[in-house]
């Protein structure tokens, strides 16, 4: 692994026949970021997403003397509320924030605030891994336009967890949610709309019965949402006196209904890791038997990324700190199953044989999907999209 | 006497720049953000949209009406049952072993307690655990809402369990001050039953002496916001949750809503301490013409033993819910219907790498510093009203109680903006100074009265003897003083580190306590981890009773006669 690391180090020194600006910019961000803490504001619900970034900040300390402070979140708009408050404040300058995970709704709304440091992330050295053409997933989030404003690093798909020696016989698709909620009243819920999680469950909805799934793709108008929701309404409302606790109570995240699954008090949960179950089986958090499974026509997926807010006290540290999560050996790491099992976001065509096999030598386990079980991935609506239809949710349902 | 001025002069300044003046400031960020100013959302006009926002978020009206029967509830019942309970074990139980019984209950943070006790209730929780599936046939967990529940149950036990114990102490110290004795041989000699000689005699002498405790309760009971998170319903939550969710929501103009639901919400706790006083104003009027009638009551007895009962299997439930939390800790896999672990471990206490050992350093860092400058804030107070030889004026009281009346979420979020401003936010300091509002009311309650009640005659004695009024406080107060100040200390160090707010919004995040983590992580799916944090936190405070305990009998060890009387 060392070896491969180094590998992978020179080869960012390897051409310096031409010292292009970048280069020479890069070594000042490296000088600038000696010494500094970088405070990364990341949600703290996953213990394995936790003990992955105190790895990374080991790394970063040794290699680049930048020490990783996570701030341990349980909502990421809490960061953002931080970095307005302080813009209330006056502080411009030297703010609490250094680095957010970030995407989605958070991130269109700092980004369309002035909130964010940059455009960085096309200038980091390990950006050549990544593929940033515009249509690609790590240039679009949520659809909105990433213009170096984030930074990619883990992906994302949406996934149902299940404990296989309960379930036999899981749902096929979103519609097959309502047969299996009428055959077993009780034991099918999504987290609160409020929580990402939960929005995300209806956005796979929405996408499986909106009857133009294109005009997902383009900012909602009145129109559009109304044509587009109707057919999720129906079955929603048709299924809603089915779920847990009639529909009128949801656990407040996806941490909190994999506790439920645990429990057996629920048959399904939700994860945007691929790897969730395999991990949670390691972790003793649900039984052996737990599995995954995505819906048969593809599930939502995204790349998750990390943003630095334009008031950043350490952004050279928080710059040196994300272009480290997209070294191919930190991928190789953070992919393996023993460590956070979340797939590489890195372009596969982009690597060299030696780094491709060091993916390829990662291990398995029964409970962790290969790519073909995950299907075609679709494409998360414009984050508009969300925000009103968190909206419209709350006002049918939170009564 | 001079002397005595300059002293009360600092305890003024250090109380009005450091509580009364930050309550304010935060308090007018947040009005003008929900009179629609917040320029860094670009919200520049004064207007009265936040509050028509307000009205049309989903689930208001719900959130409201939730707030209102969990918190009135919850004082109400607490008030009922502490006093059936009272009037039954009054005489029947020594003062110190009910307080040995009560310092668990008193001692462990809100939030430790509802995590224990979801777990304790939940469909899959312990009980159902324990009874099945022999007694209930379940092998696996019903679909009931036991906790969460729509009505707010789970979360007014909890607030039960919290609340009774609280009362019961400030009962028991009431009732400390009055001949209860006499009045109970008198009232039997006439032929009143038990209870009845309880609600007819005793308590009304009792109830001005805890009036403000009760105010405390009442108003805390409004306004939490960790347990209801943990207990309360979700979809919608109470008020104080869903102003929380407002201002942490990625709809970055829902602050300005936020901010007019804060006003409203210390609208709702000084309108329910004003309805709360009609109330008591009506049952004066009722009372004399009940007490004038003349009823002997025997028929009392049972609702005092129904009482006691319920009390006793609330004190159970929250031994169980505490238990439940250690055993988790050690737990590996223990899935439904098992009543324990299939396996144990110790992973969850030999991981600090999920960062408890932090957290409990902060935690312990920030408890110590704002309870010594609490303790000393607090003496210095004491001492200058000694040497004014003047009781409390009434505002002087208010002051002190105000942090407690006010709800906390109505001035933290605009605290922050100004501190902020002052450049101290995210760190220590801006946590224990934001804690010490709430430490210092609650060392100064613990401290008053046996200040007040030392024996002057040692002082006088020492006045005689030449000692100036410094040296009378080094050398005969507060040595004579360490019980009380041990026990001060020690509520003082617990209230600090069950805080959760003002550690959450003046830390900015960066300042991790366990009760922090704690709250962070029981949205988390790791109950072992969460039994860690819970033990460590409702560990802390025993900590302190314990040691509360032992520093005076080693300090008095051959001063016998001041172990006893002194608190």
């Amino acid at each position: 692994m060392r070896s491969l690391m180094i590998a992978a180090l020179g080869l960012g020194l390897a051409t310096p026949a031409l010292a292009t600006p970048t280069q020479v910019d890069w070594q000042q961000t490296l000088d600038a970021a000696r010494g500094q803490t970088v405070y990364w504001n990341a949600w703290g619900g996953d213990a394995r997403t936790n003990a992955f970034i105190a790895w990374v900040g080991a790394q970063t300390e040794a290699k680049y003397g930048v020490k990783v402070e996570q701030v341990k979140l349980s909502d990421t708009a809490t960061a953002v509320t931080q970095v307005i408050s302080e813009k209330a404040a006056g502080k411009d300058a030297g703010g609490s924030v250094d680095m957010i995970w970030i995407n989605g709704p958070n991130f269109l709304s700092m980004k369309s605030q002035g909130l964010l440091h940059g455009p960085f992330a096309a200038d980091l050295p390990n950006a050549k891994y990544l593929d940033l053409s515009p249509s690609s997933a790590a240039s679009v989030d949520f659809t909105v336009p990433v213009e170096g404003y984030e930074s990619a690093w883990r992906l994302a798909r949406f996934v149902f967890t299940y404990d296989s020696a309960v379930v036999t016989d899981p749902p096929r698709d979103m519609a097959g949610f309502l047969d299996y909620a009428q055959a077993h009243p009780g034991r099918v819920t999504h987290p609160d709309v409020s929580n990402f999680m939960g929005a995300t469950f209806l956005k796979q909805a929405l996408i499986e019965f909106a009857p133009d799934p294109a005009a997902l793709q383009l900012p909602v108008t009145d129109a559009a949402f109304e044509a587009a929701v109707a057919p999720l309404w129906d079955w929603y409302d048709a299924m809603r006196p089915f779920m847990w606790r009639e529909g009128k109570t949801f656990p407040e995240n996806q941490s909190v209904q994999q506790q439920l699954l645990n429990d057996g008090e629920v048959d399904f949960g939700v994860s945007f890791d691929p790897a969730s179950a395999a991990g949670a089986i390691a972790e003793g958090l649900l039984p052996d038997t737990a599995r995954v499974f995505v819906p048969r026509g593809g599930s939502i997926g995204n790349i998750s990324f990390v943003a630095i807010p334009y008031n950043a006290a350490h952004a050279a540290g928080a710059e040196v700190v994300a272009n480290f999560l997209l070294d191919p050996a930190t991928q190789a790491h953070q992919q393996n199953i023993e460590v956070l099992g979340s797939f590489s976001v890195l372009d596969p065509a982009k690597l060299s044989a030696d780094e491709a096999a060091v993916f390829a030598a990662l291990p398995s386990s029964p409970a962790l999907p290969n790519l073909q079980d995950l299907g075609p991935t679709l494409l998360e609506p414009h984050a508009s999209w969300m925000t009103r239809l968190v909206a419209a949710w709350g006002e049918r349902y939170t009564k | 006497m001079r002397d005595g001025r300059a002293l009360r002069t600092v305890v003024a300044v250090a109380l009005m720049g450091g509580v009364v003046l930050p309550i304010l400031a935060g308090f007018a960020q947040t009005t003008r953000a929900a009179f629609g100013i917040l320029p860094a959302i670009g919200a520049q006009d004064w207007s009265l949209v936040p509050w028509h926002q307000l009205l049309a978020l989903p689930g208001f009206s719900t959130s409201l009406r939730l707030t209102l029967v969990t918190g009135l509830g919850s004082t109400l019942l607490a008030l009922v049952l502490a006093v059936g309970f009272c009037a039954l074990a009054h005489g029947r139980m020594s003062h110190a072993a009910m307080g040995r019984m009560l310092m668990p209950f008193l001692a462990a943070p809100h939030a430790a307690l509802a995590i224990g006790l979801a777990f304790l209730l939940a469909p899959s929780g312990w009980i159902a655990r324990l009874l099945s599936p022999g007694l209930t046939g379940w092998t696996r967990p019903p679909d009931l809402a036991t906790v969460n529940d729509g009505w707010g149950v789970a979360l007014i036990i909890g607030l039960l369990i919290k609340e009774v114990p609280f009362l019961l102490l400030v009962i028991g110290a009431a009732l400390g001050q009055l001949p209860v004795r006499a009045h109970l041989n008198a009232g039997r000699a006439l032929g009143y039953g038990r209870g009845v000689l309880w609600i007819k005699v005793i308590m009304p002498q009792v109830y001005p002496l805890i009036r403000l405790p009760i105010f405390i309760v009442l108003a805390f009971a409004l306004s939490v916001v960790d347990m209801a998170i943990i207990l309360g319903p979700s979809n919608p939550p109470t008020l104080a949750v869903a102003i929380v969710r407002w201002f942490s929501s990625p709809d970055t103009a829902l602050i300005l809503p936020a901010s007019a639901a804060a006003l409203l919400q210390a609208g709702i706790v000084a309108g329910a301490i004003g309805a709360w006083i009609g109330a008591e104003a009506v049952a004066k009027r009722l009372g004399r013409w009940w007490l004038r009638r003349g009823g002997r009551g025997h028929r009392a007895e049972p609702g005092l033993w129904a009482a006691s009962a319920v009390v006793m299997a609330l004190l159970m439930l929250g031994a169980l819910a505490l238990v439940g939390l250690v055993v988790w800790s050690f737990a590996w896999r223990w899935s439904f219907p098992q009543a324990l672990p299939q396996s144990w471990s110790l992973k969850g206490w030999m991981t600090p790498g999920n960062g408890w050992g932090r957290a409990l350093e902060a935690t312990v860092i920030i408890g110590i510093s704002a309870t010594l400058a609490s303790l000393a804030l607090a003496i210095a107070w004491l001492e200058g009203e000694d040497r004014a030889r003047r009781g409390r004026a009434a505002w002087a009281q208010a002051l002190i109680y105000l942090p407690l009346l006010v709800p906390q979420i109505g001035f933290l979020y605009g605290l922050n903006v100004l501190f902020l401003k002052l450049g101290v936010s995210g760190g220590m300091l801006a946590v224990i100074w934001a804690q010490m509002l709430f430490v210092f009311p609650y060392v100064m309650i613990a401290l008053s009265d046996p200040w007040r009640a030392l024996d002057r005659q040692h002082l006088r004695a020492a006045a005689a003897l030449g000692a100036g009024p410094w040296r009378r406080l080094w050398v005969v107060k507060l040595p004579m003083l360490v019980r009380p100040l041990m026990v001060a200390a020690a509520i003082g160090f617990a209230v600090s580190v069950a805080q959760y707010l003002p550690t959450l919004f003046m830390g900015a995040g960066r300042v991790a306590t366990l009760t922090t983590e704690a709250v962070t992580l029981a949205s988390g799916s790791d109950r072992r981890v969460v039994g860690v944090y819970a033990v460590l936190q409702a560990g802390l405070p025993f900590l302190a009773y314990g040691a509360a305990l032992l520093v005076p009998a080693v300090v008095y060890r051959n001063r016998r006669g001041l172990l006893g009387g002194a608190a």
